[in-house]
């Protein structure tokens, strides 16, 4: 039951997003490049308040695997880094999303090799 | 006498005769309402190119060639292959014209190159200078994309104001000798109307008033009632597009309920999910070519007014937020 409640509130919290980029497409005149990076500033501005800490607590991989959880990450390394230093204010934002980042390149360019992009079917 | 009426409308005093057509369709198409005037439906939309590119490229050469063969002519007979796309440059119809030994007249009216080919087509066979012009447009789903929004890889969701590019093609042979082929009677330039409509996902919209004015301006200049036509049809304005369309006509005192319809519109089913319907240079031009022209020629239609709609905006002019220009043309076809 408790694994099945963690489920629900991750694809809540997961949907919640996706909804809100959707109104965002049906609503404005936003391109898809705009509403992601809009998200990715949701992530970094929930970081910086604190209030990202819930967000995450409560929504799981809901909240983290959509752009919103790497903006948060991004802010997340880059205030620790403005604890040491200058420098790895700079650089530590884009080391904790390093993982992340790597493992989009890898993918991007194994899919790239392997799949062709087509119409959808309707 | 001046073969000009009014202030835009030139009327044909010879025969201007659409001698035959040919189309090639898209798989999604295919499964639209004409399915079965299609003279070939694609099993996929890359037909074996690497590119999508040059998908549109064999699809144009291949319509031609269908032409030729069906009317039992060579490229040698043809006047001039005239034609248009939506890319950069309009380079599947220059790539695909340099297959041929014929003289190419090349033109961009986005969506509304077709009726762009058959007024400029129609005055050059009227006129005498050109016995057999060939006009021919296409667009690819996949190219359009590429163009003017995000590559397909992108997966972006489509606005539900946008509409669905038709992958197709058709091309038709003008000549002055025909027998009981339809024939184009007079056409009406269009201007470029710009009502400030920013929204490139929003292109019925813009291409509704320059529809409008087209429209109304052929029927005063001709004298003529909508009812003449059995059907008033328009490129790719799409449903909110026709709509908007039937509104702006009505304020101008022209009632096209009855006899108003939309290429975009017709093409695809229900089921299909295109949004507002189908667009791009192919659209008016793979619908005319199969489902009018066979229709017309089953005594289905006697008299349309054929009105291919374009929005002239590139990928740049959205994004540095210029409003969108359209245009429209008039073509009047009777048996």
């Amino acid at each position: 039951m408790e694994i099945f409640l963690m489920y629900l509130r991750v694809f809540v919290t997961g949907g919640l997003f996706c909804l809100l980029g959707q109104i965002l497409i049906n609503k404005t005149k936003m391109t898809s490049a705009r509403i992601l990076v809009f998200f990715l500033s949701i992530g970094v501005i929930l970081e910086a308040t604190g209030a990202w800490i819930y967000v995450e607590g409560f929504g799981g991989s809901g909240a983290t695997i959509p752009i919103v959880g790497f903006g948060a990450n991004l802010a997340r390394g880059a205030i620790h880094g403005a604890k040491i230093g200058i420098l790895p204010a700079l650089t530590m934002g884009l080391e904790s999303v390093a993982g992340g980042l790597t493992a989009v390149i890898i993918f991007g360019l194994i899919f790239g090799l392997i799949v062709k992009s087509r119409t959808k079917k309707m | 006498m001046s073969k000009k009426r009014g202030k835009q409308t030139y009327v044909f005093e010879n025969d201007v005769y659409i001698k035959n057509t040919s189309t090639i369709a898209g798989p999604l198409e295919g499964k639209g309402n004409f399915g079965e005037y299609y003279d070939q439906v694609l099993e996929n939309d890359s037909w074996g190119c690497k590119s999508y590119e040059k998908t549109e490229i064999k699809m144009r050469k291949n319509v031609i060639e269908n032409l030729l063969r069906a009317e039992d002519i060579t490229e040698f007979d043809l006047d001039c292959i005239m034609g248009g796309d939506l890319l950069n440059q309009i380079v599947p119809t220059a790539f695909s014209t340099r297959e041929f030994e014929t003289p190419y007249i090349g033109m961009y009216e986005a969506c509304s190159t077709f009726g762009e080919c058959l007024a400029v087509g129609a005055m050059l066979v009227d006129g005498g200078f050109m016995t057999k012009v060939l006009c021919s447009t296409s667009s690819h789903y996949g190219t359009a994309e590429r163009q003017y929004r995000m590559p397909l890889e992108l997966g972006s969701q489509p606005a539900p104001a946008s509409q669905w590019t038709v992958t197709g093609t058709g091309a038709v042979l003008l000549t002055n000798e025909g027998t009981n082929q339809p024939k184009i009677k007079s056409a009406t330039i269009g201007k470029i109307v710009d009502l400030g409509i920013v929204d490139p996902s929003n292109m019925g919209a813009a291409m509704a008033p320059a529809a409008t004015d087209t429209i109304t301006t052929h029927l005063r200049d001709m004298n003529r009632t909508p009812d003449y036509y059995d059907m008033i049809v328009t490129g790719d304005l799409g449903k909110y597009g026709r709509d908007l369309l039937h509104f702006l006509a009505g304020e101008e005192g022209y009632e096209l309920a009855d006899v108003l319809n939309d290429c975009g519109c017709m093409i695809y089913n229900d089921k299909q999910k295109a949004t507002q319907g189908g667009s791009g240079a192919g659209c008016s031009c793979l619908v005319f070519s199969s489902y009018f022209y066979k229709e017309m020629m089953r005594g289905s239609f006697k008299k349309i007014l054929l009105v291919p709609t374009g929005a002239l905006l590139s990928k740049l002019s959205s994004l540095q937020g210029e409003s969108i220009p359209g245009v429209a043309h008039a073509i009047d076809i009777e048996m």
